[in-house]
C-alpha cells in the first residue's frame, strides 16, 4: 500500500503549483486553472485521509467540493467571456477597475 | 475669652449685621464687575460708593453700640469643613481688635473710594477699577472679621489677589504687569510660611479656631529654654506677615507695587492690606508671647526694616517711591512694637499710619493728577501756589508722620519707642534714628514738591503727550500749568487731614491701650505702668523730648538742604560716591535677589526642567515613538499595493506560516 505521506506530499506539490500559478500568471484563464489545481490538491489529501482512517466523510466532502468547483467553473468562465468582450484582454492587471 | 462669653444671644442687635459687612462690598464688586461695562460711570460710582459706604455705616453703627462688656462676640454664618473632630466654619468674630481694624478698613477705604471717583474718572477701565476696589474691601473685611485662621487665610489670599489685579491694573504697561507678578510671587513665599504654621496648629491643637487654639496654647509654658513648637509656629507666622507687610527680606514687592494707580497705593499698600501682617501677629499674640525667640525675631526684623527702608527713602526721586519706602519703614515700627510685646501700641500706630499715610498717598495722587502724570519730584516744585489744599493736607500728614506733637503720628510712634526702650535701648536708638530720617525724607519730599519754583514748565508741555501717556499714571492732559484737584478728591484729603490731626488723641492717657486690653490681656501691665514711679515718667518725657527734637532736626536739615541751598544735596551725593550709589540703587537688593534666587531658578528651569526633562525626556519619548510608528508604517504601507495577487500572496504566506507553526508544534 502506498503510504499516506506520498499522497500528502503530492497533494502539497499540487497545491503549491496552484498557488504559484495563481500568484505569477497574469492570464485570467491560467489563474482560473490554478485555482482548480489547488482545489484538487486539497481533494487528494481529503480522499487520502479518508482511505487511511476508513472514514467516509472525507470522500463525501470531495464530492461536494467537485460540485461547487463545477458550478464555479461555469460561472467563472461566463464572467471571463463577458470580461473579454468588454475589455478585449485577459490580463488581470488591466481589469483592475470596476468602471469602464 | 472662654466659650461662655461667646454666646451670640449676648448682643442680638449685632446678629444680622456682622456678616453683611463683608458681603456688601462683594455685592458691589459683583454688580460692577458683571454689568459695569455697559453702565454709565455715574451708575458705577453710585454702586461702588453705596456698597462700601453701607459697610462703613454698619461698622459705625456697631461701634456706637459696642460695649467692652459684651465683647467678644461671634457670628456663625455657615458650616464649611467638618471632618471628624476637626471643623472649620465660616464664622465672624468681633472684639476690640477687629473693631479697630473694621473702622480703619471701612472708614479709610470709603474715603479712598470717593477719591477714586475723581482720580480714575477718565480711565477706560473705570468699572473694572471700582469692582476690584470693592472686591478688595470684601477680602480685607473677611480677613479682619475671621474667627479662625482658615477664613483669615481666605481673606489673606484674597487681598493678595486684589492687590495683584490692581497693581497690574494698567496691564498693557509691561512694568505694571511684572510688578503685579512680583508682588504675587513674593507674597507666595510668605503664604507658604503661613500655611505651614496652620498645618502645625491643626496637627498639634486640632483646630484653627482662634478661641480653641489660644485656649490650647494658654496653659503651655513660655519656651524660654529653647525653640519648640510655639517658636516654630511663631516664626512661620512671621514669615507670612513679612510677605504681606513687606518686611525684610520680603519687602521688595512693595516699592514696585507703586506701578498701580495711586488710590490703590493709598488703600492697599499703605492703609490696609500691608497692615494685615501686623494684625495677624497681634491676633496671634498668645502664641508669640510664649515664644520669646520668635518675638525677638519679630522685633529685630521690624527694627532693621524700619531703618533700612528709611535710608533708601532719602534718595528716591519718585514721589510715590519715597512714600512706599516710608510705608515699609513705618510697618517696621509696628513689628518692632509687636516684637517687644506692645501689641496695642503696634495697632495704634497701624491706625494712625492708615490716616496719615493714606492721606500722603492721596495727596501725592492729587499732585500727580495736577501736574499731568509726572511723578519725578525733580520736575515739580512750587506747587503750594497752584494746589493750596493739597499742600495743606499733605503738610499735616508730613507733620504727623514726622512725629511732631500733637499730631497722630507723635502719639503712636512715641508709644512704640517708649515700649521699645523698656525692652532694650538698642531698639529705641535705631527707632529714633529712623524717626530722624523719616522726618528728613518727608520734609525733603515737601520742599521738593511744594517749595521753590515750578520746574516742570515747558518741558512738561512738550513731553506731556508722548511720554506721560504711558510712562506714569494715565492722567496726561497735556497741560502746562499745574492745577488743583476737584473737590471729590480734596474732600477725602481734608477728612483724613483732620483725622491725622486729632487721631492721636484716642491714645491720650493710654485710653487706646485700655480699650484693647481685654484682647491682649495686659490690663494689669497698663495699670502698673500708670502707677509707675516718677523717675520712669521723667524718663518717658526725656525720650519723648529726644525723639521730637530729632524730628525737628530732620525738618531743619531738609529745610537747609532743599530750600535754602538746593545745590548742596548734589554735591553731598557726589562726595559720598559709592555709598550714595548703593543707596540710590536700593542697596542692590533686587539685583542680589536676581543673582541668588531668580537667575538660578530661571536657569535651572530652562536647562534642566525645560530643555532637559520636558524636551529631552517627555517630548522626546512622545516624538520618538511617533517617529518610529511613522517609519514602520512607511515600510508596511508597501504591502497595501492594490494588486490583488500580492494580497493572495500574503494570504498564502500567512497560511504557510500558520501551517508551519502547527506542524512544528505537532512535532514537538
Amino acid at each position: 500500500m502506498v503510504p499516506l505521506s506520498y499522497y500528502l506530499v503530492l497533494s502539497g506539490i499540487l497545491f503549491g503549483c496552484g498557488v504559484l500559478g495563481f500568484l505569477i500568471k497574469r492570464n485570467i484563464i491560467t489563474i482560473f486553472m490554478s485555482i482548480e489545481l489547488m482545489l484538487n490538491g486539497v481533494n487528494l489529501s481529503f480522499v487520502a485521509f479518508a482511505a487511511q482512517w476508513h472514514a467516509l466523510s472525507g470522500q463525501v466532502f470531495v464530492f461536494f467540493v467537485m460540485v461547487v468547483a463545477a458550478a464555479e467553473t461555469a460561472v467563472g468562465l461566463a464572467i471571463i467571456i463577458a470580461v473579454y468582450r468588454t475589455r478585449e484582454t485577459l490580463n488581470v492587471d488591466r481589469v483592475n477597475l470596476l468602471k469602464l | 475669652m472662654t466659650a461662655s462669653t461667646l454666646n451670640p444671644s449676648l448682643n442680638p442687635t449685632l446678629n444680622p449685621l456682622l456678616w453683611m459687612i463683608p458681603i456688601l462690598p462683594l455685592a458691589g464688586a459683583a454688580i460692577n464687575g458683571f454689568f459695569g461695562r455697559k453702565s454709565s460711570k455715574k451708575a458705577i460710582s453710585t454702586v461702588a460708593l453705596v456698597f462700601s459706604g453701607a459697610a462703613f455705616g454698619i461698622v459705625l453703627w456697631i461701634a456706637a453700640g459696642f460695649s467692652s462688656a459684651l465683647a467678644p462676640y461671634s457670628d456663625p454664618v455657615a458650616h464649611w469643613i467638618r471632618s471628624g473632630s476637626f471643623s472649620v466654619d465660616f464664622e465672624f468674630y468681633l472684639d476690640q481688635l477687629s473693631l479697630v481694624m473694621l473702622l480703619v478698613v471701612t472708614g479709610v477705604g470709603f474715603l479712598i473710594h470717593i477719591y477714586s471717583v475723581g482720580y480714575m474718572w477718565d480711565d477706560d477701565g473705570y468699572y473694572r477699577f471700582m469692582a476690584y476696589m470693592n472686591l478688595f474691601m470684601f477680602f480685607m473685611l473677611t480677613l479682619v472679621l475671621a474667627k479662625n485662621y482658615l477664613v483669615m487665610f481666605i481673606g489673606w489670599e484674597g487681598v493678595g489677589l486684589a492687590s495683584y489685579l490692581l497693581i497690574g491694573f494698567w496691564f498693557t504697561k509691561d512694568s505694571a504687569a511684572s510688578a503685579g507678578k512680583k508682588a504675587f510671587i513674593v507674597n507666595r513665599i510668605g503664604d507658604f510660611g503661613f500655611l505651614i504654621a496652620l498645618f502645625l496648629m491643626i496637627k498639634h491643637f486640632g483646630s484653627l479656631d482662634f478661641t480653641r487654639v489660644f485656649a490650647a496654647v494658654q496653659p503651655l509654658s513660655s519656651e524660654t529654654a529653647g525653640a519648640g513648637l510655639l517658636t516654630a509656629i511663631g516664626l512661620l507666622l512671621m514669615l507670612g506677615a513679612a510677605g504681606k507687610s513687606a518686611q525684610i527680606p520680603l519687602y521688595v514687592w512693595l516699592p514696585d507695587a507703586m506701578e498701580g494707580p495711586t488710590p490703590v497705593s493709598a488703600l492697599i499698600h499703605a492703609a490696609t492690606m500691608v497692615t494685615a501682617g501686623v494684625y495677624m501677629v497681634a491676633r496671634s499674640h498668645m502664641i508669640f508671647e510664649r515664644a520669646p525667640m520668635a518675638m525677638t525675631v519679630v522685633a529685630i526684623t521690624g527694627t532693621l526694616t524700619a531703618l533700612f527702608a528709611a535710608t533708601i527713602g532719602i534718595v528716591q526721586t519718585d514721589i510715590k517711591k519715597v512714600l512706599a519706602y516710608s510705608t515699609v519703614s513705618q510697618l517696621g515700627y509696628m513689628f518692632m512694637a509687636c516684637g517687644v510685646g506692645a501689641f496695642s501700641a503696634g495697632i495704634f500706630h497701624l491706625m494712625t499710619h492708615a490716616f496719615f499715610k493714606g492721606l500722603l498717598f492721596l495727596a501725592a495722587g492729587s499732585v500727580i493728577h495736577g501736574v499731568g502724570g509726572e511723578q519725578d519730584m525733580r520736575k515739580m516744585g512750587g506747587l503750594r501756589v497752584y494746589m493750596p489744599w493739597t499742600f495743606m493736607t499733605m503738610g499735616i500728614a508730613t507733620l504727623a508722620i514726622a512725629g511732631i506733637p500733637p499730631l497722630a503720628g507723635f502719639w503712636s510712634k512715641d508709644e512704640i519707642l517708649w515700649q521699645a526702650y523698656n525692652a532694650s535701648w538698642v531698639y529705641w536708638l535705631i527707632g529714633v534714628i529712623t524717626a530722624f530720617i523719616t522726618s528728613f525724607y518727608m520734609f525733603r519730599l515737601m520742599y521738593m514738591t511744594f517749595g521753590g519754583e515750578y520746574r516742570g514748565g515747558a518741558v512738561q508741555k512738550e513731553a506731556a503727550h508722548g511720554h506721560d501717556a504711558h510712562a506714569h499714571d494715565d492722567h496726561a492732559h497735556g497741560h502746562g500749568e499745574p492745577h488743583e484737584s476737584p473737590w471729590v478728591m480734596l474732600g477725602p484729603l481734608v477728612i483724613l487731614a483732620v483725622l491725622s490731626l486729632i487721631g492721636g488723641f484716642v491714645g491720650y492717657g493710654n485710653r487706646f491701650e485700655h480699650f484693647l486690653a481685654p484682647v491682649f490681656q495686659q490690663g494689669a501691665d497698663v495699670i502698673a505702668q500708670e502707677t509707675s514711679s516718677a523717675a520712669e515718667k521723667s524718663t518717658e518725657y526725656l525720650l519723648m523730648a529726644v525723639s521730637v527734637s530729632l524730628a525737628a532736626l530732620g525738618w531743619l536739615l531738609a529745610y537747609l538742604l532743599y530750600s535754602l541751598r538746593p545745590q548742596l544735596p548734589a554735591r553731598i551725593a557726589a562726595s559720598l560716591g559709592r555709598l550714595y550709589q548703593a543707596v540710590a540703587n536700593k542697596y542692590y537688593i533686587d539685583e542680589l535677589y536676581n543673582v541668588l534666587f531668580v537667575k538660578p531658578l530661571l536657569d535651572g528651569s530652562t536647562t534642566i526642567l525645560w530643555h532637559g526633562i520636558d524636551q529631552g525626556a517627555i517630548d522626546a519619548a512622545v516624538n520618538d515613538s511617533a517617529d518610529a510608528a511613522r517609519h514602520v508604517s512607511d515600510n508596511l504601507r508597501h504591502m497595501q499595493s492594490g494588486n490583488l495577487r500580492s494580497y493572495a500572496g500574503w494570504v498564502a504566506a500567512g497560511g504557510a506560516v500558520v501551517i508551519a507553526y502547527m506542524v512544528w508544534m505537532g512535532v514537538r
